[in-house]
């Protein structure tokens, strides 16, 4: 392990730009069995973050057989052959830590956040329901967390206004075969009919020690730590090598444009394209175009339709970054009297703008430093950089991806956001949904389709 | 996700968004090692094999280490010449400083007329300060990639700040326009009242925020500060002038009616000085604390049953009123519903999640403020089973108050205890525990002795808490949900009688648009 001291502010350069160079030391070493382990000592409080990924997500799944990324993220803390069911959170909250886990289309995250003196049991925990998952599997947990998940589906889709905005986004985007086309929950169907031979499959094929990264961050003894994966890990069988994932960049050739009835009572706008890959060329620049158009007071688009012409309640807009490809989403909602053919054509028009003219530095720098102090605000929590030492390691090969991070960032000069709108934000490619309230179509953008959510 | 951030106690001191459940303490936690090692012996066995041993031993669970001890600095108390009070933490290791300006006022103290002037007022001190538009402020502020913003809570509103060390002082200066000299300029003012009235609008596609404002004048009364909603309404938030807000202003935002945190990369001296420079023009003044009846207890058990037509969960609140801040049961509450509804484990969570996957959370709490607050146990659980799950919120409310096991009385005291140096981890959870402290006005010692409150509640204290808080005579159960789909298994469950209500007797009046 290099020097103990986790975040290092150098400030270079004497215009208007400073650099920040970021140190975060990290040890690195591969188990027998192709188990990744990344380790950064961070002695600030007594407490550990045990982040582990297995690179899994709904974009490894087959059509028909969806949700089961996410499905095993419930799973994998009902127990294993030495766990009883129930003892994985009642062991840990009685050592005062706590856990969870996400999933998106590339990968699932597992992670604990404990106090140091319970490291060995979290490495117990996690390495048991490594090895030996599927010795206590049963009919009864699949059973069990299908309704759960199925609740999870309900609150966050179903019960809420505008639920259904990404799944369709990501329908429209995506060609029925392309594994980022459904959504990473599932369908309702395709939880229904998982069975407990297809859920054992998908284990054996994907949670092996191979196919995942374990990053531990926080106030830990490196040699020991790592005498401590190496005890509990390396029983663990190495798995088969995990199959090809079909790698199609999917392209759109056309503008999709259709309108959502919805329980809501105002419309509201998604525009969607798509846009190069995290952390590969472009990607940068769209999340700094994104700032400029709907970061803030001054941003474009939120000073036109929200400040000036009062005619909406809110814009955002993000680059969704993904492995296979991402996405660029705008999203605005209309005030009431208002219409989304009116917003649409302020948001065209803006558009129109930035593609044609260079934006002033400010802005751009204005967007830029925004992102700077997010960045080095997730680097405070041993969780975060333990996240973020795993995400580098898993699309780069290289934990400490931080500075390289960041320098595309400060690499960015104004005509690039022009460049970047104009390749990437085409009129004639893209999805543009319109949800209105049941009955109100006439409040949709023009040309828009009627489609049913029905089944979805 | 797998699940949702359980929330186990909520102080609303409206100085922070952020909630957090537990304190910090000033000394190594060598009492938790005395405590503890009985229990682990108990559980787990003692585990004599060496850490660097190759061969794992999988039949019981590892042995804890020694546990670590937490260094927290000193608090270190200043007050400005104009008499605001001032506490620094320094914490070195992010170059990062948050400051928590808290104002004693908030929604508790409009006039019935006025609701939603505290949240208003303070939303509008960033919309133009000491000659600057708003839209100038937001530049410089987002050119700084700083954080400053006001926030208008129940009994305070803040003005907080955070920044990088590098941009800290222009950051400063922005601050102290802000809460110095807002200029409250009549345009903004007008745009901001449609807002708001659209956001009330929107508030009837959530059942959430429908479940929220039923529980607040549901429990309270619609009269009761703690039973109005303090986003205001359609009638009150157009009313506002330019004068009511500079009144609200000038009448509470001042040194002696306010202190201030600092948290962060920041020499004490140094930024007291800054402070002084900052600040120091600011104005004592006369503010009026707010008059706040004492909260009755809800009467009876009764079922609100809120029609959502075609909704796929029914939103289950089962409230009552709570118990305040100063509590001398504050650490019973906190372990008995740790095991209630207040962490993952618990009986809540574990019968309507891991048992029955009637829902994807359940979870309860004490909102605990000056006077009592409200208590609440939650859940959103699928439409079909709305009757079925609503038993299980009943067999659970009523068996904390029988007898319970050892181990889970173990189990729900070292999670609070032990889990406790997490807190430590941020600047902003550190300054949201001190700004508590002060507050409430909590002892200097509090924070040294709160793990060993922790560890002293017995079975019995949680008992005798769990019976005079969780009384199941006398809940108010509120049930946003399909009322075609649910009425008639709600009634023959005769938890309660039912009354049917539709969002506008909650959310009032449709805003007109």
């Amino acid at each position: 392990m290099r020097k103990q001291f986790f975040i290092l502010f150098i400030i270079a350069g004497i215009v208007s730009s400073q650099t920040v160079r970021i140190n975060v030391p990290y040890e690195q070493f591969t188990l027998k069995n192709g188990l990744n382990v990344i380790l950064h000592v961070d002695k600030t409080t007594p407490t550990v973050s045990v982040n582990e990924w297995f690179h899994v997500g709904s974009g490894y799944e087959k059509k028909g057989r969806t949700g089961f990324a996410h499905l095993f993220e419930h799973i994998m803390f009902e127990g294993s052959k030495n766990v009883p069911e129930g003892k994985f959170d009642e062991w840990l909250e009685a050592a005062g830590g706590s856990n969870n886990g996400s999933t998106n289309v590339d990968r699932t995250n597992y992670f604990e956040d404990i106090p140091s003196n319970a490291l060995e049991l979290s490495l117990f925990l996690d390495s048991d329901r490594m090895g030996y998952l599927l010795d206590d599997m049963t009919q009864g947990k699949l059973d069990g967390q299908r309704d759960v998940v199925k609740n999870e589906r309900r609150q966050s889709y179903e019960n809420r206004p505008y639920g259904y905005a990404f799944l369709m986004i990501f329908e429209s985007l995506y060609p029925q075969s392309h594994p980022y086309s459904w959504p990473t929950i599932g369908s309702m169907a395709d939880l229904s009919a998982a069975s407990l031979d297809d859920v054992k499959e998908f284990f054996r094929t994907y949670y092996a020690p191979n196919n995942a990264s374990l990053s531990i961050a926080g106030d830990i003894d490196a040699p020991k730590t790592k005498a401590m994966v190496e005890k509990w890990f390396n029983e663990v069988p190495m798995g088969k090598p995990v199959p090809q994932q079909d790698r199609t960049v999917a392209v759109l050739h056309e503008e999709k444009r259709m309108t959502i009835e919805d329980r809501v009572q105002l419309p509201r706008l998604y525009m969607a394209w798509h846009s190069p890959a995290s952390l590969t060329p472009g990607d940068a620049e769209l999340d700094l175009l994104a700032s400029v158009l709907a970061g803030g007071k001054n941003s474009r688009l939120y000073k036109k339709l929200v400040y000036d012409m009062q005619i909406a309640q809110d814009v955002s807009a993000f680059q969704s970054s993904a492995k296979l490809g991402s996405q660029f989403i705008i999203i605005s909602t209309a005030r009431a009297g208002h219409t989304l053919a009116e917003i649409e054509q302020v948001i065209q028009e803006e558009l129109n703008l930035i593609k044609s003219q260079v934006p002033a530095v400010r802005e751009l720098e204005r967007a830029r430093n925004q992102y700077e102090a997010s960045f080095i605000e997730r680097l405070e929590s041993v969780n975060g950089k333990a996240d973020m030492l795993n995400n580098y390691y898993y699309l780069t090969g290289n934990p400490d991806y931080f500075n390289e991070d960041l320098a595309r960032y400060y690499a960015v000069d104004p005509q690039d956001i022009s460049t970047i709108a104009t390749r990437y934000l085409k009129d004639d490619a893209r999805a543009v949904l319109s949800f209105v309230p049941k009955g109100k179509v006439e409040l949709a953008a023009k040309n828009s389709q009627v489609v049913s959510t029905e089944g979805k | 996700m797998r699940t949702m951030n359980n929330e186990q106690l909520t102080i609303d001191n409206g100085q922070l968004k952020r909630k957090l459940n537990i304190n910090i303490i000033h000394y190594p936690l060598s009492i938790i090692n005395l405590i503890f090692t009985g229990f682990f012996i108990l559980l787990f066995l003692v585990n004599s094999v060496p850490v660097n041993a190759q061969v794992p031993d999988r039949t019981k669970p590892p042995a804890l280490g020694p546990t670590p001890s937490l260094k927290v600095n000193a608090l270190q108390k200043f007050t400005l010449s104009n008499g605001l009070q001032v506490v620094v933490y320094e914490k070195k290791e992010v170059p990062i400083i948050q400051l928590n300006l808290v104002v004693k006022a908030g929604s508790v103290n409009e006039s019935s007329d006025k609701l939603g002037l505290a949240g208003m007022t303070a939303n509008m001190m960033d919309e133009g300060a000491a000659g600057k538009t708003s839209l100038e402020l937001s530049d410089e502020i987002d050119y700084l990639g700083a954080d400053v913003g006001a926030n208008g809570g129940l009994h305070n509103s803040s003005v907080t700040l955070r920044s990088t060390v590098s941009k800290f002082d222009a950051a400063l200066k922005l601050f102290s326009d802000i809460l110095l000299h807002p200029d409250f300029p009549a345009s903004e003012l007008e745009r901001l009242k449609k807002q708001y009235v659209t956001s009330l609008f929107q508030g009837f596609d959530q059942p959430r925020v429908i479940a929220a404002a039923a529980t607040s004048s549901l429990v309270y009364g619609k009269e009761h500060q703690y039973g109005r909603t303090s986003a205001g309404n359609e009638k009150t938030i157009t009313s506002f002038t330019v004068e009511d807000l500079k009144n609200f202003h000038s009448m509470y935002y001042r040194p002696n009616n306010s202190f201030l945190v600092v948290v962060g990369d920041v020499d004490a001296k140094e930024i007291v000085a800054k402070l002084e420079t900052a600040l120091g023009g600011w104005q004592k003044g006369d503010s009026k604390p707010a008059v706040i009846a004492k909260p009755k207890q809800v009467d009876g058990r009764t079922i609100y049953l809120i029609d959502k037509p075609e909704a796929a969960q029914s939103v289950i609140r089962v409230c009552r009123v709570g118990v305040d801040r100063m509590s001398q049961d504050y650490f019973p509450i906190l372990v008995m519903n740790t095991i209630l509804g207040g962490s993952f484990t618990s009986r809540l969570n574990s019968n309507l999640r891991e048992k029955n996957g009637y829902a994807y959370g359940a979870n309860s709490g004490f909102s605990m403020r000056p006077l009592p607050g409200p208590f609440m146990a939650a859940s959103d659980v699928q439409t079909d089973k709305t009757d079925k799950a609503l038993q299980e919120f009943m067999n659970e409310l009523n068996g904390i108050s029988k007898p319970i096991s050892d181990e889970e009385l173990i189990k729900a005291k070292n999670y609070i205890a032990l889990g406790y140096p997490d807190n430590f981890s941020s600047v902003g959870s550190i300054a949201y525990q001190i700004g508590e402290m002060i507050d409430y006005g909590l002892p200097e010692n509090y924070f040294n002795e709160y793990i060993g409150k922790v560890m002293a509640v017995k079975k019995d204290d949680v008992r005798r808490v769990a019976k005079k808080y969780i009384d199941t005579d006398d809940l108010a159960i509120i049930i946003v949900g399909d009322k075609a789909k649910v009425e008639k298994g709600l009634k023959e469950t005769k938890i309660g009688k039912i009354v049917n209500l539709v969002p506008t007797d909650v959310l009032g009046p449709m805003p007109k648009l």
